[in-house]
């Protein structure tokens, strides 16, 4: 049947961007957390130095949503993950 | 105010509360109950909490207090590390289970060829390494014990008479050795797992999360007046300002992430007590999430903590001085009991560990080179084992001792804890490296961790012990033996970077680069090969029952077990023949599914279907036998191989010999018909002629009139049935003579010729239907020496058998003469239908008459010509190239040769 196959492809392609994504992901948050090294230092002369407070909230706001994410990610891919650990890599199927 | 003594038995009844937990998370286990506690995904993210140690607990405030927020950088490398499980961890605790590795010098030996060498150095760097962290963590210990001795001492930083330090750190020390043993020697475990200590460790790091956020909550709403409020106090505050160095901010982040990988403890409670990939996923943001907890609270803590508490305290111990001074002593004791847990977890983890490496990989194999021949009974072994782990932790937990009362206990707790992620990080290239890099070899590891390792003893250990000390101060001012290049902060001149950057920086790269270099020119040995393979491939197999998945193995190692099962030869001549059938040009084919289940079902051949699986999974992956098993196993197999062979050889012999004697057997069946058939046919022949000469016989008695025409007619009747009778009587003699070999050859000299001229003219005399006879080939006289009557014979029954059976219109007959470097021939070729195949095989059987035959014959001439031939040592055969009757009658050169030779003889005196 046409349109359960066409729900079938269109999931499985959904679940790999997903998997794309938890790839991803921790480079997002490497580059996030390497901001710190454009804000300015106070020994280098600079009048408006970056206060702690923001750097708190954008350090811990980027963690945060991180775990956000990666949590989502968890509750979308976790059943690929049993299959993967069941069938092999999907991906890799020739 | 809460006394020492206090103090003192609230830790007693905790450790005891613990040490009831794990006995009976043990028992539990034991007995195969509670599983889905001991195997849940909350307990594993909480045992990878042992990564926050007192470190964490006292020192990140220490760290936020001197140095803003670079402590983030600790939590912030293992967090990325953590979400990115897909990338490394997953691979890590899927080799580690598949390889089944009990620590990481055990895992990077495995890697690199099993080799004790290798352990041995990751195991004497690892404890070096992580000597200062234990050391730290009694410092914190002794610290957090001697503010509640002398609150007073803590806030001027004086030492007091009441606490002494020294004498504080030896019980410290002793307790945690004692627990240790305790908690983690009960048993000796197959596969390194400590259900007990994993739950501790779990209700610990519940312990010291509530603990610090309980101060935090404290500090925000109790002290400072909200979130707000507390965001103000922070900018006003002397740490108000980004001001981590951004080379420190990237290298301080990646040492932690490499530290994470790599400390004994983490690779403990991550890898080897991990069971199921699904809770390194759950892991995977609830361990960062964990860590952000533990650390969202430690900048409030710190910056009142530099408002509220005289000038001079030591920020290292703001979570339990700032409780203690508001008179919260509730709250300070569970500070107090979050950060000995703290301690307690990291210093049982890392030592089982640890002693877990110092007992596999240095004092069994020194042990068991020692007892070379000995008793190997495993109970004894057992029992040695679980000696040498409790030596090695007294050992361990002596060396931290040793190194805190040498380092004078009086460094921060930061620095301390960077020293040690220094060290262990050098244990990444090798790590990563083997984990996704099939060209690394054991050189290139060997000399990448010794490079890594002295550059950091160098560069970050020994300096950590002060000027003097253990480098003294012209060495750090002109360099090792006044080498400009070598001064331990400022390597080959290059000044101005950060200490801790510094060494990083060189260090780990000079590890990559010549662990990455050496590799390239150096050459690994098979099981190193295999084992890279098995480590790189890891994730590229599932459940294999539908085949063998794509790119699963290398052909090399392939190629290496083929040739041990199948001979060196033979596999490359089958791998040729793949690589060809792929149409690729080298002698390596591609791996693809249908290749490596060629090449298994080849094996399968050799050794069995079921081994042959085992031994390709082997290489695809899967199962955990050790390589060297698996060479012991193609060693055996190309034993019984050869053995096989011999048996393959002997059992073809048998079923030849095996199918000649069903030959045989069949031809006795079928003489044995015959001769049945021999014996109803004789006496048919015999009874024709004796029932006409009895009536005719009776008649000439009985009737009295009859004529003497009649008369002469009747007993002319019976002569000639006499006759044939006698005729018969004698063939079957002749017959009976020339099989028994009885009977003399009268050997005399004639030409050829004229015994075919005898024969045609005889066999042709009172012939009823004519056939035309013809001679055709040499037309020379040859002589030969033979018994002439008998070959004779032999001529008149071909030329008679022609004569009756031709069925041509016009029979003809030719009779060819040829000559053959060994003798003559004579072929006897009619233009009739000749002898059906089924019956070629027959006709010189006795009694056999041709189907549908006429005539008196009674199937005895060709038996009798084949006799009389194989008597004269020629043969007679049929021959099959004609399209009638044809028959061979082959004469030996010996029939021959000596007619002419004698002939000559003859001539020569004439």
């Amino acid at each position: 049947m046409p349109q359960r196959r066409m729900f079938l492809e269109r999931r499985s392609y959904r679940m790999r961007r997903m998997m794309d994504a938890l790839r991803f992901l921790p480079l997002i948050g490497l580059c996030l957390w390497m901001v710190p090294l454009l804000w300015p230092l106070p020994e280098a002369g600079h009048t408006d130095p970056m206060p702690m407070s923001v750097a708190l909230k954008y350090l811990f706001g980027v963690w945060l949503a991180l775990v956000v994410m990666a949590w989502a990610l968890w509750r979308y891919t976790r059943g690929q993950a049993e299959a993967d650990a069941a069938q092999g890599p999907s991906d890799r199927a020739p | 105010m809460v006394s020492l003594n206090e103090l003192v038995l609230v830790c007693l009844t905790y450790v005891v509360g613990l040490f009831a937990i794990a006995f009976l998370a043990e028992r539990a286990a034991l007995r195969g109950r509670g599983g889905w506690l001991l195997r849940s995904p909350v307990v594993y993210t909480l045992s990878l909490s042992i990564y926050c140690t007192a470190w964490t607990f006292y020192g990140a405030v220490g760290y936020a207090a001197r140095s803003g927020l670079e402590y983030l950088t600790i939590y912030l490398g293992p967090s990325i590390v953590m979400i990115g499980w897909w990338w490394v961890l997953r691979r890590l605790v899927r080799i580690g289970r598949s390889q089944r590795v009990t620590s990481i010098a055990d895992l990077i030996s495995s890697r690199y060829g099993k080799s004790n060498t290798l352990a041995i150095v990751v195991t004497v760097m690892a404890v070096i390494g992580v000597t200062p962290y234990i050391a730290l963590q009694l410092q914190s210990v002794i610290l957090s014990l001697a503010i509640f001795a002398t609150p007073d001492a803590g806030l001027a930083g004086a030492e007091d008479a009441p606490f002494n330090r020294a004498q504080a750190a030896f019980w410290v020390a002793t307790g945690l050795a004692l627990f240790t043993v305790l908690f983690g020697t009960r048993n000796l475990n197959v596969n390194e797992r400590h259900h007990g200590v994993v739950i501790a460790v779990a209700v610990e790091a519940v312990v010291k999360l509530v603990a610090l956020i309980a101060v935090g909550v404290f500090v925000v709403w109790g002290l400072a007046g909200g979130v707000g409020d507390t965001l103000q106090r922070i900018d006003a505050s002397a740490i108000g300002e980004w001001e981590v160095k951004g080379s420190r901010w990237a290298a301080l982040m990646f040492v932690s992430a490499a530290a994470f990988l790599c400390l004994p403890r983490m690779f403990q409670v991550m890898v080897v007590e991990n069971n199921d990939d699904r809770h390194l996923q759950i892991a995977s943001w609830a361990f960062p999430l964990y860590l952000m907890l533990m650390s969202l609270f430690v900048v409030p803590i710190a910056v009142v903590g530099l408002d509220l508490l005289p000038a001079g305290s030591n920020p290292d111990l703001f979570v339990l001085s700032l409780p203690l001074s508001q008179g919260q002593n509730g709250l300070a004791m569970l500070a107090f009991l979050g950060g000995f847990s703290s301690a307690t977890s990291m210093v049982i983890v890392a030592t089982l560990a640890l002693s877990t490496m110092v007992s596999n990989h240095i004092v069994m194999p020194i042990w068991l080179n020692l007892r070379r021949g000995g008793a190997t009974q495993s109970g004894d072994v057992r029992s040695v084992v679980i000696l040498a782990r409790r030596l090695s932790i007294l050992l361990i937990i002596a060396l931290g001792f040793s190194y805190y009362r040498v380092s004078g206990g009086s460094g921060a707790l930061a620095a301390i804890g960077t020293i040690s992620f220094g060290g262990v990080a050098q244990f990444l290239p090798a790590l990563l490296g083997g984990m996704f890099w099939r060209g690394a070899t054991r050189m290139g590891a060997l000399c990448g961790l010794g490079v890594g390792f002295v550059l950091w003893v160098f560069t970050m250990l020994l300096p950590s012990f002060g000027m003097d000390v253990a480098l003294s101060q012209s060495t750090f001012e002109q360099g090792l033996l006044g080498a400009g290049w070598l001064r331990p902060q400022a390597l080959f001149g290059v000044e101005g970077l950060d200490p801790t950057v510094h060494a990083v920086v060189w260090s780990l790269s000079l590890n990559t680069l010549v662990f990455f270099v050496v590799s390239l020119f150096t050459f690994p040995d098979p099981i190193e090969r295999l084992q890279g393979a098995q480590f790189v491939n890891v994730l590229d197999h599932g459940g294999s029952a539908r085949g063998w998945t794509a790119s699963v193995a290398g052909s090399e190692d392939l190629m290496i077990m083929a040739q041990r099962i199948l001979g060196a030869a033979e596999a490359q001549a089958f791998f040729r023949q793949e690589a060809k059938a792929q149409g690729r040009s080298g002698n390596l084919p591609e791996p693809t599914p249908t290749f490596v289940q060629e090449l298994e079902r080849e094996l399968a051949g050799s050794v069995g279907a079921a081994t042959a699986h085992a031994m390709v999974g082997q290489i695809v992956g899967g199962t955990s036998v050790s390589v060297q098993d698996l060479l012991a196993v193609a060693d055996e197999s190309a034993q019984m191989l050869e053995y096989s062979s011999q048996l393959e050889a002997k059992s073809r012999e048998l079923s030849e010999t095996a199918e000649e004697l069903r030959r045989a057997n069949e031809k006795l069946t079928q003489l044995s018909l015959q001769k049945d058939s021999f014996l109803s046919q004789i006496s048919h022949e015999l009874r024709t002629p004796m029932t006409s000469i009895r009536s005719f016989s009776e008649i000439l008695r009985d009737a009295a009139k009859l004529s003497e025409a009649d008369k002469t007619r009747y007993a002319s009747i019976i002569h000639s049935e006499t006759i044939r009778l006698t005729r018969l009587l004698d063939d079957l003699l002749d017959l009976s003579v020339l099989e028994n070999g009885q009977g003399n050859l009268h050997i005399g000299e004639g030409a050829l010729q004229d015994v075919l001229d005898r024969a045609v003219t005889t066999a042709l005399t009172g012939s009823e239907n004519p056939i035309t006879v013809t001679r055709a080939g040499v037309q020379e006289d040859i002589m030969i020496r033979t018994d002439l009557d008998r070959l004779v014979q032999v001529f008149i029954n071909l030329i008679t058998n022609a004569k009756k059976y031709c069925r041509a219109d016009a029979p003809a007959l030719t009779i060819l003469l040829g000559r053959r470097s060994d003798g003559v021939t004579v072929d006897f070729v009619d233009n009739g239908e000749g002898i059906p195949a089924d019956a070629q095989a027959v006709i010189f059987e006795k009694l056999y008459r041709a189907t549908g035959a006429e005539g008196d014959g009674a199937g005895l001439g060709l038996a009798i010509c084949r006799e009389i031939m194989h008597r004269l040592d020629g043969e007679i055969s049929y021959l099959t190239s004609y399209d009638g009757a044809a028959f061979r009658v082959y004469l030996p050169a010996s029939a021959l040769a000596s007619a002419q030779t004698d002939q000559s003889e003859l001539t020569q005196p004439a």
